[in-house]
C-alpha cells in the first residue's frame, strides 16, 4: 500500500479562546482530488494555512509521503512540494506573469538567467498541462481566470506535487470554473495530488474523489464522493437537515414598482460601467441579476441606492427619481420606499466598530420613534427596537450592545436585513445576500426575501451565485460588461445558458 | 546671459542637485519596499551633524562620512522598528524622526563644541575637496577662455567625488531594482507583501534591508551637505531638502532615472535662487531674492498637491503588513 501524500495527525490550533482546529486527522492519497467542505469559519482555511506554514499548529504532526515533516514557514512547505492557490490571489499586479512566477524562486542574485530559465520552463509546463499563457502579460491586464492560472503555474514551477486550492471558483464564471476543473483533472492524471477547499456542494460532487467535511473546527466525516449526496454533505456541514431548495409558490406580479430606462453610468475614472440598462421590477416578484462580479451590477445598485450619479430615467411607483441633483442621496431614496441591503455589508452596510443598535439606527436615525426631543436621540428606544428586531431575525447573540464586528457574517447580514426589511419598503435592493454567510443562515435569509415578495413587495436581487439567482428569482436578467445580455425565466433556462450570457455570448438556443 | 553664466549656473545646479538626488534615491528604495519615509530630512540632518563633528574631531572626512552614515542608519532602524516591527504609523514615525534630529543635533553640538550649535569650520582632509581635472583653469582666468575650455574647466572639472558618483549611483540603483533578485523582491514587497510572504520570503527582512539602504544613502547626502557643499554643520542646514527630495521622488514616479531629472530641475532652481544678478539681467527687472529662494519650495508644493499628473505610488506603501489569508 502506498503512503498517503499527506497525512495530518491530531492537528489543533486555537486563536485566543476560539478553537479553530480541534484534533484533526486526515489522509490524502496521492493522485487524487480530495475535497474539504465546510461552512465559513469551520476551520478549513486555518488547517490549510498550517499545512502551508502560515500558522504554527498548537499540537499535531504532519507527514508528507510517509515522512514526518516540520513546516515552520512557507519556504518549508514549498520545499516539501506543497503549492497553494489562495482565494485572494497573491500576485504582484504591476509585474509580468514571468516575474510573478520567478518571485521567490530565483536561481541567483542576478535576475536575467532566472527569467530566461523560467520562460523556457513555462513553455514546457504550458505544453504539458495545457496551461498556455503569455509570460510577458502584466497581471492587472489579464482576467481573473488567467490570474488563477498564474497561481497554478507558480506552484508547478516550484515543483509542487501537492496543490491546495482555497475556494478557487469564487471569482470565476461557470465556464472558467469548468475549465479549472478540467485542468485539475489533468494535473491529477499526471500524478499530482489536489486538495480542493470549497463551500459549494456542487463542485465537490463534480470534481473530487474523496471528501472531508469540517464543522466548528472538527473533521466530522471523510467519505468517498461517489458514496454520498449533496443532502448528506449539507447535513454533515450544518449538523441538521437543510433545505437546499427554497420553497416558494409562483409569483403574483402586480403593478410595476421600479422602471429603469436606458440608464448609463460612467465612474470617476471615466469608465463606462452601465450601458443603456432598462428593466422593470413589479410588485410581488424577484428580479434576479446574474453576472460575474464587476460587470456593472454594483454600479446599478449604487445608483438605485443613491450614491452614484447616472444618466437616463428611473421611475419609482411611476414618479421619476432624481439621479444627479439634491434628491439623489440615500436619505431621499429611503423616503421613496427603497430599502437597500448593500453588496459589501462590512463596508457599506455596517460600521464594524459601532454597536449593533447604532447600526440599526443608521439611515433611519431621523425616525420620530428614535428621538427623545428636538435635540437628543432616544438611545433606550433604539436599543429596545434593536433587541426586538434581533429576536425576530434570530440574530445570535441577541445583544444590541455588541459591536458589529463581533457578529458572524450571517448574523451581520441579518442585522442589515432586519433594519431594511422592517421599514416596510416598496422595493428592496439586495446585493450578494449570502456572501460569506453559512448554510444555516442562507436558508433563513432566503426565506425572509421570499416572505417579503409574498407581501407584494418588489425585490431586485444581485448575486454572483448562480444557484441563488436560480432558486430565488421569478425572472433573471444577465449583466455583462455593463449591458443586460438577456432576460430569462428560471424554468426556461439552465446554468449553461446563463453561464454563456454571463461570459458575454448571446447564443440563445432557439 | 552669457555662455559662461549658464555654465556657472549648471555647475552650481550639479552641486546642489547631488544631495537631493542621494536623498531621493534613499526614499526610492524605502518607498518601493512599502515604507513611506518623510524622515529623510531628519536623517540627512543627523548625518550632516555627526559627519561634520567627527570630521572636525578626527580630521578625516572619511571617518566623518562613516559616522554620518551610522547616525542616519540608526534613525532608519528606529523608523523600521516603529513601522515594520511594531506596525506603527509610518508618517508619525517619520515626523518624530525629523523632530528628534532637529533637536538633538543642536543640543549635542552645543554641548560638544560650545559654538552656538555649530561645528568647527572644516578644512583640508576634514572636507571632500574639489577634484580639479588636468589642465583646468581656475574660475577667475576663464572669462576670456574659449567655450570648450570654459565647459571643461567650469562645468566638468572641480567637483567633489560625490557629484561624479551621482550618475553611477543612479545607474546602480536602477540596476539593483530592475535587474537583480533583491530588486524584484523589494518592488514586490511594496506592491503586495502577501505575495512575497507566500513565496516563502521574509517581508520583515526585505523591508529592513530597504530602510537600511535608505539610511546609507541619506547618510551620504547629509555628510555631503556638511563636508562637501559647506564646511561644517549649522542648525537646520538641510533646509527642507528632505522634503524637496520627496517631491522629486513623486515627480519622478518612483523611477531612478526620472529621479535624476527631477533632482536636476530642483537643483537648477536652487542655483537660480543664488544668482539674483543673472535673473535681473535676464528679465531686466529686479526680482525679490526671497521669491527666488522660494522657487524650489513652490514647485514642491505644486508637485505634492498632485498638480503634475497622477502619482501612482507603490500599492502597499504606508501599510504595515499583517499576515492573513
Amino acid at each position: 500500500m502506498t503512503a498517503p501524500a499527506i497525512e495530518l495527525k491530531g492537528i489543533s490550533k486555537a486563536f485566543g479562546p476560539v478553537q479553530a482546529n480541534k484534533d484533526i486527522s486526515i489522509r490524502v492519497m496521492p493522485g487524487t482530488i480530495h475535497g474539504i467542505i465546510g461552512e465559513n469559519g469551520a476551520g478549513k482555511s486555518t488547517l490549510m494555512s498550517i499545512l502551508y506554514g502560515f500558522y504554527k499548529a498548537d499540537a499535531g504532526e504532519v507527514f508528507i509521503a510517509g515522512q514526518k515533516t516540520e513546516i515552520p514557514d512557507s519556504q518549508a512547505a514549498i520545499a516539501a512540494g506543497i503549492g497553494m492557490v489562495f482565494q485572494h490571489f497573491k500576485l504582484v499586479e504591476n509585474f509580468t506573469v514571468l516575474e510573478n512566477v520567478v518571485l521567490g524562486a530565483e536561481d541567483g542574485p542576478r535576475l536575467g538567467p532566472s527569467l530566461r530559465k523560467a520562460r523556457k520552463q513555462l513553455t514546457e509546463l504550458a505544453a504539458e498541462y495545457e496551461l498556455s499563457i503569455d509570460p510577458d502579460a502584466v497581471i492587472q491586464d489579464i482576467g481573473v481566470g488567467m490570474q488563477q492560472r498564474v497561481e497554478i503555474l507558480k506552484a508547478l514551477y516550484r515543483q509542487a506535487d501537492i496543490l491546495i486550492l482555497d475556494e478557487p471558483t469564487g471569482v470565476l464564471t461557470p465556464a472558467e470554473a469548468d475549465q479549472l476543473f478540467r485542468i485539475l483533472q489533468r494535473l491529477k492524471d499526471e500524478g499530482k495530488t489536489i486538495i480542493l477547499i470549497t463551500h459549494k456542494l456542487r463542485e465537490i460532487m463534480e470534481a473530487t474523489d474523496t471528501v472531508s467535511v469540517m464543522r466548528r473546527g472538527e473533521m466530522t466525516a471523510t467519505v468517498k464522493t461517489a458514496d454520498t449526496s449533496p443532502e448528506e454533505l449539507a447535513e454533515l456541514m450544518v449538523g441538521r437537515k437543510v433545505l437546499l431548495q427554497v420553497d416558494k409558490t409562483p409569483a403574483k406580479p402586480g403593478a410595476p414598482i421600479l422602471e429603469v430606462d436606458r440608464l448609463n453610468v460612467t465612474d470617476a475614472a471615466g469608465v463606462h460601467r452601465v450601458k443603456d440598462v432598462s428593466l422593470t421590477v413589479r410588485a410581488g416578484e424577484v428580479l434576479g441579476i446574474a453576472g460575474v462580479a464587476g460587470n456593472g451590477q454594483s454600479e446599478l445598485l449604487e445608483v438605485l441606492g443613491g450614491y452614484q450619479s447616472a444618466t437616463g430615467t428611473i421611475r419609482m411607483n411611476g414618479q421619476p427619481l432624481d439621479l444627479t441633483g439634491r434628491a439623489s442621496d440615500g436619505q431621499s431614496r429611503r423616503a421613496r420606499g427603497i430599502a437597500h441591503v448593500p453588496e459589501d455589508r462590512q463596508r457599506e452596510g455596517l460600521i464594524m466598530d459601532f454597536h449593533a443598535w447604532e447600526n440599526v439606527a443608521f439611515g433611519y436615525h431621523h425616525d420620530g420613534a428614535y428621538q427623545a426631543n428636538r435635540w437628543l436621540m432616544n438611545n433606550a428606544a433604539i436599543k429596545a427596537d434593536t433587541e426586538a428586531k434581533m429576536g425576530r431575525f434570530d440574530v445570535r447573540p441577541p445583544n444590541p450592545a455588541l459591536n458589529a464586528k463581533n457578529f458572524s457574517g450571517g448574523n451581520q447580514q441579518k442585522i442589515v436585513l432586519a433594519r431594511e426589511i422592517e421599514r416596510n419598503p416598496d422595493l428592496l435592493l439586495v446585493g450578494q445576500p449570502t456572501r460569506g454567510v453559512d448554510i444555516g443562515a442562507i436558508e433563513f435569509i432566503h426565506q425572509q426575501i421570499i416572505a417579503l415578495r409574498d407581501q407584494g413587495k418588489a425585490i431586485l436581487l444581485v448575486s454572483v451565485e448562480l444557484d441563488e439567482i436560480m432558486s430565488l428569482s421569478d425572472r433573471i436578467a444577465v449583466m455583462f460588461d455593463g449591458s443586460i445580455m438577456g432576460e430569462r425565466l428560471p424554468q426556461d433556462t439552465d446554468e449553461r445558458e446563463l453561464g454563456l450570457l454571463m461570459a458575454g455570448m448571446n447564443g440563445k438556443a432557439a | 546671459m552669457t555662455f559662461f553664466d549658464l555654465l556657472q549656473l549648471l555647475d552650481s545646479a550639479f552641486r546642489l542637485a547631488t544631495p537631493l538626488l542621494l536623498a531621493c534615491l534613499a526614499g526610492l528604495f524605502s518607498e518601493r519596499a512599502g515604507i513611506f519615509d518623510i524622515g529623510l530630512e531628519g536623517k540627512m540632518l543627523a548625518s550632516a551633524f555627526l559627519s561634520a563633528a567627527v570630521a572636525a574631531i578626527t580630521g578625516s572626512v572619511w571617518i566623518g562620512l562613516l559616522a554620518g552614515i551610522g547616525a542616519s542608519v540608526l534613525m532608519s532602524l528606529i523608523h523600521g522598528l516603529a513601522s515594520i516591527t511594531f506596525r506603527g504609523n509610518q508618517i508619525i514615525s517619520g515626523v518624530a524622526i525629523n523632530f528628534l534630529a532637529a533637536g538633538l543635533t543642536v543640543v549635542i553640538s552645543q554641548s560638544w563644541f560650545g559654538q552656538g550649535g555649530r561645528t568647527p569650520q572644516l578644512s583640508g582632509a576634514g572636507r571632500f575637496e574639489p577634484i580639479p581635472w588636468p589642465g583646468a583653469l581656475p574660475s577667475r582666468e576663464l572669462a576670456d577662455a574659449g567655450p570648450a575650455m570654459q565647459l571643461y574647466s567650469e562645468l566638468l572639472s572641480g567637483h567633489t567625488i560625490w557629484v561624479y558618483l551621482a550618475v553611477p549611483i543612479v545607474f546602480a540603483s536602477w540596476w539593483v531594482l530592475f535587474r537583480t533578485r533583491l530588486g524584484l523582491r523589494l518592488r514586490a514587497v511594496g506592491e503586495n507583501p502577501a505575495a512575497v510572504d507566500t513565496a516563502g520570503i521574509s517581508v520583515v527582512g526585505l523591508r529592513y534591508t530597504a530602510v537600511i539602504i535608505c539610511g546609507v544613502l541619506c547618510g551620504i547626502a547629509g555628510a555631503y551637505l556638511a563636508t562637501a557643499l559647506q564646511a561644517g554643520f549649522v542648525k537646520d542646514m538641510t533646509a527642507g531638502r528632505g522634503f524637496i527630495a520627496l517631491a522629486a521622488l513623486i515627480f519622478a514616479k518612483w523611477r531612478p532615472w526620472a529621479a535624476l531629472n527631477a533632482c536636476l530641475l530642483f537643483g537648477f532652481l536652487q542655483a537660480f535662487a543664488l544668482r539674483p544678478d543673472l535673473i535681473e539681467k535676464l528679465l531686466t527687472v529686479k526680482v525679490q531674492v526671497q521669491l527666488l529662494d522660494a522657487l524650489p519650495y513652490i514647485l514642491t508644493v505644486v508637485i505634492l498637491a498632485g498638480l503634475v499628473g497622477k502619482a501612482d505610488p507603490p500599492k502597499a506603501g504606508g501599510q504595515p503588513y499583517v499576515k492573513e489569508n
